[in-house]
């Protein structure tokens, strides 16, 4: 026997033990590391927020109209805006005297390159907006081309390999040292591979009145080739191999890194996306550039001290490695 | 209440009697002093409202458009190279259906670089889907701001309100400004229904594939045509509470037997209605001063040039390769009339180019010449310039 409820839409979503503002049912890509932060940003941010997306992937895969994937207020204008909708959104509530929160969000493309300018202001004048990165190293909307964030030796549609290129000749800015060099209260890396980190960075940008920043790695299938079932797995590996540091920032002052238990070498991230795949031709120019690679993450785990301990300890949520599935998971 | 003030301050004190919550803005001669104003308003505590000095004009308008979004009535100006700059979100606003107000005081777009008046930059933007008014003097930039909330509020379409720069943004003269309960009593607080809220969350600016494009683009193109009830009912409960008539979607003056006619936008109204008058009976003339540009007011310039034998279009701006922009706008117009004047075009004033007195016999000479029967720059010394090399 059934018993009708009649609980208004509204009560019944923030009724639920864990809200997500973020539905399944999107057109993102099997694997899709943006989509899975996206859920993850939503999910520790709950629904108190409203959204300025830039164009990109996420904007797209998620809103066909009349479709939507969004349980939170929502707003895509342009490109290269998102910082600036977001500091008007936030001016709106602050006018109101309310207290909902805005974070605005993008991917490389447009917080790396077209929108860094709006970013930068927004930052600048100490908007009470939290900006989140999703970082897929290159633009995948457009089909893969190579933005500011691409890494060294990658190849994109735009920086292709051949006989005379190695791939992407120019270094992955560093955006979260520009970023934190506004002096800005946090500013922070993350990987979609380590989901409490995530909800934790988020929950404390929040916490935080001011302009805080997050970077998010999310691997693209597509775009990196790789199969997607292993976008978790490459995501740790940029962790552990120290390509990827994932560290918080205060006032412009390195607050603090995830320390990496188990070092891996670079060729073990490298090696299984098809992105990278000229570096293990049999050359020394190839072996020079894994060479190079190595030596980039050699000097990230030095200068933010990244060696970690090598005993592990299951427990320990602060350990790169320790994060398993499974039972093992914490909120 | 009578006051000395410069444009630009009228324009300001306006705009604060509008009560806006946010005001986004870049400085660009010679919309400063609008600014300037603003900001001394708020520093003051005259104005209370959240007051963003952005870094680009792209960000002004962004901002503005980000605060309506959220709820909240917005303000943002610029000129010339800034509105250019600021033309993706422009579009973007009007798309959205953004009721937002922006000042353009008018420029002249570079290169070569130039920081005075014509009406090059909001001309460029007239596809963006704005809605455009044009001020012949500085009392109708101040009755119009405050109508162009209201337009705004009701239509949800964004208002430019064009003003020539330093002609009008930067001379000080004795202006009416209404006191705080008569614009309270025209403009409603603040309501958006598509507003983003947290209670009834929207996703707002969403992908819209080519089965549904054609129709966003029908509806907002009617949108800009219903406007014109909304533009001239304004006017008119303005006036009832002003006392002051800025025009609706346009003014026509002189004597309803005049053969000639001259139609403009701006402030070179002023300067053709004294000429004209200097003139008296030896060279009659009706003055049309278009106020409303987007939306196009056909009909209305129709019934404006009836029993014309002539119409001399005066632009302050161009379409190289082209001609004249209103004036080939105004030629299509009238294309269906019975008898339609016949029509000549003019572009003058060009980069601040001053417009003296005596353009009015400079167009009745001109057209005697059989100039000005295609489109026509008016008061040329091509001597000046070295030749084109080819």
């Amino acid at each position: 026997m059934t018993q009708e409820v009649n609980i208004p839409l509204t009560d019944l979503r923030r009724s639920q033990p864990r809200f997500s503002g973020f539905e399944a049912g999107h057109r993102a890509c099997l694997g899709c590391g943006e989509a899975l932060a996206a859920r993850l940003v939503t999910e520790s941010a709950g629904p108190d927020v409203m959204y300025a997306n830039a164009t990109g992937c996420l904007e797209v895969f998620t809103t066909a109209w009349p479709d939507s994937a969004w349980r939170v207020p929502w707003m895509h204008s342009l490109f290269a805006n998102a910082a600036a909708i977001g500091a008007g959104m936030e001016a709106a509530m602050k006018a109101q005297g309310k207290s909902t929160r805005v974070i605005a969000m993008g991917g490389d493309g447009g917080t790396f390159d077209i929108g860094f300018q709006a970013l930068s202001g927004m930052l600048e004048r100490g908007h009470n907006v939290l900006y989140v990165c999703f970082d897929n190293e290159a633009y995948m909307n457009t089909g893969i081309q190579r933005s500011s964030s691409t890494p060294h030796a990658a190849a994109t549609t735009t920086s292709p390999a051949g006989r005379e290129s190695m791939g992407k000749r120019h270094m992955k800015k560093d955006i979260v040292s520009i970023v934190a060099a506004h002096h800005i209260p946090y500013a922070a890396t993350a990987s979609v591979a380590y989901p409490s980190d995530i909800h934790k960075k988020v929950r404390r940008a929040l916490a935080i009145d001011g302009p805080t920043f997050l970077h998010i790695h999310t691997p693209c299938p597509l775009g990196w080739g790789h199969d997607g079932a292993l976008t978790i797995e490459i995501a740790r590996l940029a962790v552990q191999t120290g390509l990827f540091p994932v560290i918080e920032l205060e006032r412009g002052g390195v607050a603090g890194a995830m320390p990496i238990r188990k070092l891996r070498p670079v060729t073990d991230y490298l090696g299984l996306q098809s992105r990278f795949r000229h570096l293990f031709a049999d050359s020394s120019r190839a072996k020079e550039e894994l060479e190079h690679l190595q030596a980039l993450a050699d000097h990230n785990i030095e200068l933010y001290g990244l060696r970690g301990e090598e005993k592990i300890d299951a427990l320990d949520s602060e350990g790169a490695d320790t994060v398993r599935r499974g039972g093992m998971r914490w909120a | 209440m009578q006051h000395a003030l410069e444009g630009s301050q009228a324009i300001a004190r306006a705009v604060s009697l509008c009560r806006p919550q946010v005001v986004s803005a870049y400085p660009i001669t010679p919309q400063t002093h609008i600014v300037e104003n603003l900001s001394k308003l708020v520093a003051d505590g005259v104005l209370e409202c959240e007051l963003v000095s952005v870094e680009s004009e792209f960000s002004a308008a962004s901002v503005a458009l980000g605060a309506v979004a959220a709820g909240s009535r917005a303000y943002t100006a610029s000129s010339s190279q800034g509105i250019l700059l600021m033309s993706e979100v422009l579009f973007n606003i009007a798309g959205l259906r953004i009721p937002l107000v922006l000042t353009c005081a008018n420029r002249a777009v570079s290169a070569p670089l130039s920081i005075w008046n014509d009406q090059q930059d909001s001309m460029a933007v007239r596809d963006a889907g704005w809605i455009q008014l044009y001020c012949a003097d500085n009392q109708e930039a101040i009755d119009t701001t405050i109508q162009a909330f209201r337009i705004a509020e009701q239509c949800e379409l964004p208002v430019m309100v064009c003003v020539d720069g330093f002609t009008l943004t930067h001379t000080l003269e004795v202006l009416d400004l209404p006191d705080q309960q008569q614009v309270d009593e025209f403009l409603p607080a603040f309501s958006f229904a598509r507003r983003l809220d947290p209670a009834n969350p929207l996703s707002v600016g969403t992908l819209v594939s080519p089965e549904y494009f054609t129709e966003t683009r029908q509806d907002h193109h009617q949108a800009l045509l219903d406007a014109t009830a909304a533009i001239v009912q304004a006017q008119s409960d303005w006036l009832a509470i002003s006392g002051r008539d800025t025009g609706g979607l346009l003014r026509c003056e002189g004597p309803d037997d005049a053969a000639t006619g001259i139609l403009t936008l701006g402030s070179i109204a002023g300067t053709l209605q004294e000429a004209i008058e200097e003139q008296g009976d030896a060279a009659p003339a009706r003055l049309i001063t278009l106020r409303a540009f987007r939306p196009f007011p056909e009909q209305a310039l129709r019934d404006a040039c009836q029993g014309l034998e002539r119409l001399i279009v005066l632009e302050r701006a161009l379409s190289p390769g082209a001609g004249g922009i209103v004036g080939t706008e105004v030629r299509a117009a009238l294309g269906v009339m019975d008898n339609p004047p016949q029509i000549f075009n003019f572009a003058v004033g060009l980069g601040g180019r001053d417009v003296p007195l005596e353009i009015y016999t400079h167009l009745l000479d001109a057209i005697a010449k059989g100039r000005g029967t295609g489109f026509d720059i008016l008061d040329l010394d091509t001597g000046k310039l070295p030749a084109e090399t080819s």
